[in-house]
C-alpha cells in the first residue's frame, strides 16, 4: 500500500453535519474528546435543532457540531470550516456558507437521493453540477458503506443504519491521524450491557478508518501536533459540567451539603444531570415541579443551612424573580445558575445569546441589588460558580450566576485547579444564643448570622415583609425601610472590596479597549490579538464581575480613546459602562443565536482605527 | 459530607428532656389577627399541642406563604418562615430535605394554598415529604378584602363577583386525596378538642400530612361554617369519623351512613328500615372509602365529615433520598473531590 502524504497544521477546523438523528453532537464529542487526549488547544461548538427530530432530511432538522483544533492557542470554535462532514444535502445547504473557499466536502451520497434533495430544496443534485467547483468533495456512500460493513452482524437495517456516524468519525480519525483507542474504550463502558451495539459501532468505525487508509480517494492526511499549553495535567470540561463541579466544590470546601432545586429547562438540563450524579458527595438533587418551586426549595434549604442552588435558562429566570427578591429580603446564600439562550419568551431554546444581563441586575420589584457573576469559557464556569458560592455564603446573599448556552454546552481543554488550594469557604453558622440577633451584621461584610433550624436557643422568623434593623421583626417605619434598602445595597457594594481588581489583556493604554463579558471572550480575544499582531494599540478588558463592578474599571476605561463594546445583544453592558463611567462607548451587537465570529469584531475595530 | 445537627454543640438543658409549656410556644410579637377571627383559636390549639409532642423547639419549623393565616410563623416562639405567595410548601420541602430531623410545618390558606400555590401543594401530597400541612379554608380572600377563593360556593357575591362566582369550588380533601395524600384529615376553628386531636395526629404521621381546618372570617365571610359549629344545627349537620366506628350522626345518634352501591347515603335507625349493622364503618386505610367520604363534602343533604378521612404509610421522600446517598456512597465510596477533578481522560502537558 501506497504512503499516504502527511501535511502538518496549525490548526483545523472540522465541522460534522447531519440529520437531528444521525448521532452528529456524539460524533463530534468523541472527535473532541480523543483531540484533547492528543494534547491539542480546542474549542467545540455544538449546534443543534430545539426539536429532537425535527422532520428527517429538512434544513430545519439539521445538527452540527464545529471543533477547532490546533498546535496553538485555540480561543473560539472557528469563524469558518475547513472540512465539512455532510451527511446528507440538507446538512450541506445550511453549512455550506460556513466552509471556507476551497475547503472540503465529505459527502454521504446516500444522503443526496432525489428525496433528500426536494427537502433541502435543491433543484439539481450540487455533488454532479458545477456549484461546488470550488470546493473539494469527496463523494462516500456512507450509509451502503456501513450496512455492508455489518452485514455478518444480522441486525436491524434501523440499527445498521444509526452506526453511520462512526463510520465518518473513522474516516475524520484516519484524516486528522487521532487513534481510535478513546471511543474503542467509551463504547466498551458505554455498552457494556449491549454487545450487539457495541460490535456494530466498533466495526463500522474501524471501517471509516480503513477507508481512508485503503481507498484512493484521500491523496493527503493531516496532523495537528500537540499545544503549548501552560504545563500541567489536563482534562477535557463542557461548561455545563464545570459548572456543576463548581458548585460541588464549593460544597465540599464549606463542608456543608449542596441542595439543588431545579426544572429541566434547555440548555440547563445538563447540570442537573451531572449533579444527580453525584450523590456520594452527598448532593441532593430535586427536580421540582416547576422554576418557582426549584429556587424557593433551594431558599428552604439554604435556610436549613445547606448550599442552595438553582439551575435554568432565561425564561425560568423569569419565573424565579420573585423568588429572588425573597432571598435578597431574607439575606440567605443562594446560587442561580442562568445558562442564558435566545429570547425573548420561549425564543431560542438552542441556541446562544447574552440578553439576559439587565435581568439578572435588575429584574426584580423594589430595590433588590445581588452579585452578577458571568463565565468566560466553558471550564472558567467552574470558578466563576465557585466564586459565587464564596460570595453567597460570605456575604449571605443571592447571586445570579450567567453563562450560555454555547458556554454550557461547548468544551475546551482545562487546567485542572488543586482543588486545596481553592480559596477557603467558611460558613459562619450561630450557635450562641447569647444576644443573637437575627439582623445583626458583621461590621465588615454587612452580613447577617446564618442561624440555622436546630440549633438551640437561636429560634427566630424571618420572611419577605421589611425586616425591623437586627431584631429582624416584622418593620413598616419609614426611617427602617430606608436604613434597610441601604444596608442590603451596601452589603452587596463592598463585595467590590473583596474581589481582584480587572487585569487589562494588553497594553495599559491604547486607541481601542475592547469591553466584553461572558462568552464573548474567546472571539474578542482572537480579534484583539490579530490587531496587537498588526501593531494596532488595542487592549481586551473581560469583566467577571458585573454587579459590583472591580474598582479598577473606571481608571482602565478612562485612558483608551475609544472603548468598543461587542455583545450578543442589543445593548445591555454597553448602558452601564456609559452610565458608570460616562464615557461615549460603541456598540457592537449581534443576536442571531450564534457566537460572534473573530472576524467581525476584528472588522469593527479596524472601522475605529481608521476613524481616529 | 457533613451532618449540621452533629456540627452545633447541642446544649443538654434545651435537648429533648425538656418540659415546655404552651407559654414557651408564645412569641414576643403581638398577634394582629382581626378581634373575633377563627385565626385565634387555631394558634392557641397549635401552641398547647407543641408541649406535648416531644419536640424540642429549636427543631421545629413553621413556614407559610402569604395570606393571613401566613402569619402565624410570626407569633410561635419556633424557627419561622413566612415565604411569597403560595410557595410554602415547596420552601418547606427545602427545609425538609435539608435537614430531615426537623418537625416541618406548613401554614396556608384556601387562596395560599389552593389557587396561587396549587401546584406545589399537589406535588408535595405525591412526594409524601414529612411536612404537615394545615390549611386554614375560610372561602373567602381576607387580606387583600374579600375576594371569592377556590373554595368559595359557586355564585358567591364578593366585591370582584358582584353578578356571582362562576367557578366550581375544589373540595380541599377530594383535591389531596386525588394528589394521592398519605394523611388527609378536616377539622374546625370553634373545636378546640378535635382540633388538638387532629393537630397530633398529623405530627405522629410519617409523610405529608394534609388537615383542612374549617376557619371563620367574621370581617369577609362571616358565618360560612356556622351550619357545622353552632350548637342548635352543629349535631345533624356534622358526622365525626371515627377509625372503627360506625358512621353515625344526629343530636340523638338516630342517623347513619349507608352505603348504596358506590353512594353513601343517610338512613334512620329509629324507623327500623335500617339498623347500626348495616352501616358504613369507617377504615382511614381505605383509600377508595376516604374518596367517598370526601366526595359527601358539597352534598347539602349529607352531614359534613370531621375527622381523618385517610391515614396510610408510604415510604417518604426524604428516606428514599438518604437511602439512594447511602446506597451511592457504599457503592462508590463518600465523594472526593480532587480525585473527580483528575478522573477520566487526563494528559499532562510538560
Amino acid at each position: 500500500m501506497r504512503e499516504k502524504k502527511i501535511k502538518n497544521l496549525d490548526e483545523a477546523t472540522i465541522r460534522f453535519a447531519g440529520d437531528s438523528g444521525d448521532g452528529m453532537q456524539l460524533a463530534g464529542t468523541q472527535f473532541t474528546n480523543t483531540t484533547a487526549i492528543l494534547g491539542n488547544d480546542l474549542s467545540t461548538l455544538p449546534d443543534y435543532p430545539a426539536e429532537i427530530r425535527a422532520p428527517q432530511g429538512t434544513t430545519s432538522g439539521v445538527s452540527g457540531f464545529q471543533i477547532h483544533f490546533g498546535s496553538t492557542e485555540i480561543n473560539t470554535p472557528g469563524d469558518s470550516c475547513d472540512m465539512l462532514v455532510a451527511m446528507n444535502a440538507a446538512a450541506l445547504k445550511v453549512n455550506l456558507h460556513s466552509l471556507i473557499k476551497g475547503g472540503s466536502i465529505i459527502a454521504n451520497t446516500d444522503g443526496f437521493n432525489d428525496k433528500n434533495l426536494k427537502l433541502a430544496g435543491y433543484s439539481s443534485n450540487p455533488l454532479k453540477d458545477e456549484s461546488l467547483s470550488t470546493y473539494q468533495v469527496f463523494e462516500v456512500d456512507i450509509t451502503k458503506l456501513t450496512i455492508t460493513s455489518l452485514q455478518e452482524m444480522n441486525l436491524s437495517s434501523k440499527l445498521a443504519d444509526r452506526s453511520k456516524n462512526f463510520f465518518a468519525l473513522g474516516m475524520m480519525y484516519w484524516l486528522y491521524d487521532r487513534p481510535l483507542e478513546p471511543t474503542l474504550k467509551w463504547l466498551a463502558e458505554k455498552f457494556a450491557n449491549k454487545s450487539d451495539i457495541r460490535e456494530a459501532n466498533i466495526r463500522v468505525l474501524k471501517a471509516g478508518w480503513n477507508y481512508g487508509e485503503t481507498t484512493e480517494l484521500f491523496k493527503v492526511r493531516y496532523a495537528v501536533a500537540p499545544a503549548r499549553l501552560a504545563p500541567g495535567k489536563y482534562r477535557n470540561i463542557t461548561g455545563n459540567q464545570a459548572t456543576a463541579w463548581g458548585l460541588m466544590a464549593a460544597a465540599q470546601k464549606a463542608k456543608i451539603d449542596l441542595f439543588l432545586g431545579s426544572y429541566p429547562i434547555t440548555p440547563a438540563s445538563d447540570i442537573l444531570h451531572e449533579l444527580s450524579i453525584y450523590k456520594n458527595f452527598g448532593v441532593k438533587t430535586f427536580q421540582a415541579e416547576d422554576e418557582i418551586a426549584g429556587i424557593t426549595s433551594a431558599i428552604g434549604a439554604s435556610f436549613a443551612g445547606a448550599l442552595g442552588a438553582t439551575t435554568t435558562s432565561g425564561p425560568g429566570l423569569s419565573l424565579k424573580t420573585e423568588a429572588l427578591g425573597l432571598a435578597v429580603m431574607v439575606e440567605l446564600p443562594l446560587i442561580v445558575v442562568n445558562v442564558q439562550r435566545g429570547g425573548p419568551s420561549t425564543g431560542l431554546p438552542t441556541k446562544t445569546e447574552q440578553a439576559d444581563l439587565l435581568q439578572a441586575l435588575y429584574g426584580r420589584n423594589g430595590e433588590a441589588p445581588l452579585p452578577v457573576i458571568a463565565a468566560a469559557t466553558p471550564s472558567d464556569c467552574f470558578h466563576v460558580v465557585y466564586e459565587s458560592a464564596r460570595i453567597a455564603i460570605k456575604y449571605m446573599t443571592p447571586v445570579i450566576c450567567l453563562t450560555d448556552g454555547y458556554l454550557g454546552n461547548g468544551s475546551e481543554p482545562w487546567l485542572i485547579p488543586d482543588y486545596e488550594k481553592l480559596p477557603d469557604i467558611i460558613p459562619h453558622f450561630r450557635t450562641d444564643p447569647i444576644g443573637f440577633l437575627p439582623y445583626e451584621r458583621d461590621e465588615i461584610t454587612l452580613a447577617r448570622p446564618w442561624a440555622i433550624p436546630g440549633t438551640p436557643g437561636l429560634e427566630h422568623r424571618i420572611g419577605g415583609l421589611e425586616k425591623q434593623n437586627l431584631t429582624g421583626n416584622v418593620n413598616y417605619e419609614a426611617a427602617n425601610h430606608e436604613l434597610m434598602v441601604r444596608l442590603r445595597s451596601e452589603k452587596i457594594e463592598r463585595i467590590a472590596n473583596d474581589i481582584p481588581t480587572a487585569e487589562i489583556e494588553g497594553d495599559r493604554q491604547g486607541d481601542v479597549l475592547v469591553v466584553g463579558w461572558g462568552s464573548t471572550y474567546g472571539a474578542i480575544k482572537t480579534a484583539v490579538q490579530r490587531h496587537r499582531a498588526k501593531g494596532h494599540h488595542v487592549s481586551q478588558l473581560h469583566l467577571r464581575y458585573l454587579n459590583p463592578m472591580q474598582k479598577n474599571i473606571g481608571a482602565i476605561i478612562s485612558r483608551f480613546k475609544t472603548i468598543l463594546v461587542p455583545e450578543l445583544n442589543l445593548g445591555q453592558l454597553i448602558k452601564i459602562i456609559r452610565a458608570d463611567y460616562l464615557v461615549p462607548a460603541v456598540g457592537l451587537n449581534k443576536v442571531q443565536g450564534a457566537p460572534f465570529l473573530a472576524e467581525e469584531i476584528e472588522v469593527k475595530i479596524d472601522e475605529l482605527i481608521k476613524g481616529h | 459530607m457533613s451532618n449540621l445537627i452533629e456540627n452545633i454543640p447541642i446544649q443538654s438543658q434545651l435537648g429533648s428532656n425538656v418540659k415546655y409549656t404552651t407559654k414557651d410556644f408564645q412569641s414576643d410579637q403581638e398577634v394582629r389577627w382581626c378581634p373575633g377571627c377563627g385565626d385565634y383559636s387555631i394558634l392557641a390549639q397549635a401552641q398547647r399541642i407543641m408541649p406535648d409532642i416531644g419536640i424540642p423547639k429549636h427543631q421545629i419549623v413553621f413556614v407559610s406563604g402569604i395570606g393571613c393565616s401566613s402569619r402565624f410563623p410570626y407569633y410561635l416562639d419556633t424557627y419561622g418562615f413566612h415565604g411569597i405567595h403560595g410557595r410554602a410548601t415547596a420552601i418547606a420541602s427545602g427545609v425538609k430535605l435539608a435537614q430531615p430531623d426537623l418537625s416541618v410545618w406548613v401554614v396556608t390558606g384556601d387562596g395560599d394554598g389552593m389557587s396561587i400555590g396549587g401546584n406545589h401543594l399537589i406535588h408535595l401530597l405525591r412526594r409524601n415529604i414529612d411536612v404537615n400541612v394545615l390549611l386554614f379554608n375560610n372561602q373567602i380572600y381576607g387580606l387583600t378584602k374579600g375576594q371569592y377563593s377556590p373554595t368559595s360556593e359557586k355564585g358567591k357575591i364578593t366585591k370582584s363577583t358582584p353578578y356571582g362566582s362562576l367557578d366550581y369550588p375544589f373540595n380541599p380533601a377530594s383535591l389531596a386525596l386525588g394528589a394521592s395524600a398519605t394523611f388527609v384529615a378536616r377539622t374546625l376553628d370553634r373545636d378546640p378538642k378535635h382540633l388538638q386531636s387532629i393537630l397530633k395526629r398529623a405530627h405522629g404521621h410519617k409523610g405529608t400530612s394534609f388537615v383542612e381546618i374549617y376557619q371563620n372570617c367574621n370581617v369577609f365571610n362571616d358565618g360560612a361554617f356556622f351550619q357545622f359549629t353552632e350548637k342548635a344545627t352543629k349535631d345533624d349537620s356534622v358526622i365525626y369519623l371515627e377509625h372503627g366506628k360506625p358512621l353515625i350522626f344526629g343530636k340523638e345518634k338516630d342517623k347513619g351512613i349507608r352505603l348504596n352501591g358506590f353512594s353513601p347515603e343517610v338512613v334512620s335507625l329509629k324507623e327500623g328500615k335500617a339498623s347500626i349493622h348495616d352501616l358504613l364503618v369507617h377504615n382511614e386505610t381505605d383509600t377508595t372509602l376516604s374518596f367517598i367520604l370526601a366526595d359527601m363534602t358539597y352534598h347539602s343533604h349529607m352531614p359534613r365529615p370531621l375527622g381523618v378521612f385517610l391515614s396510610i404509610e408510604r415510604p417518604t421522600y426524604e428516606n428514599e433520598m438518604q437511602r439512594q446517598i447511602e446506597f451511592a456512597i457504599e457503592k462508590r465510596g463518600e465523594g472526593n473531590m480532587e480525585k473527580l477533578l483528575n478522573s477520566g481522560e487526563t494528559w499532562t502537558i510538560q
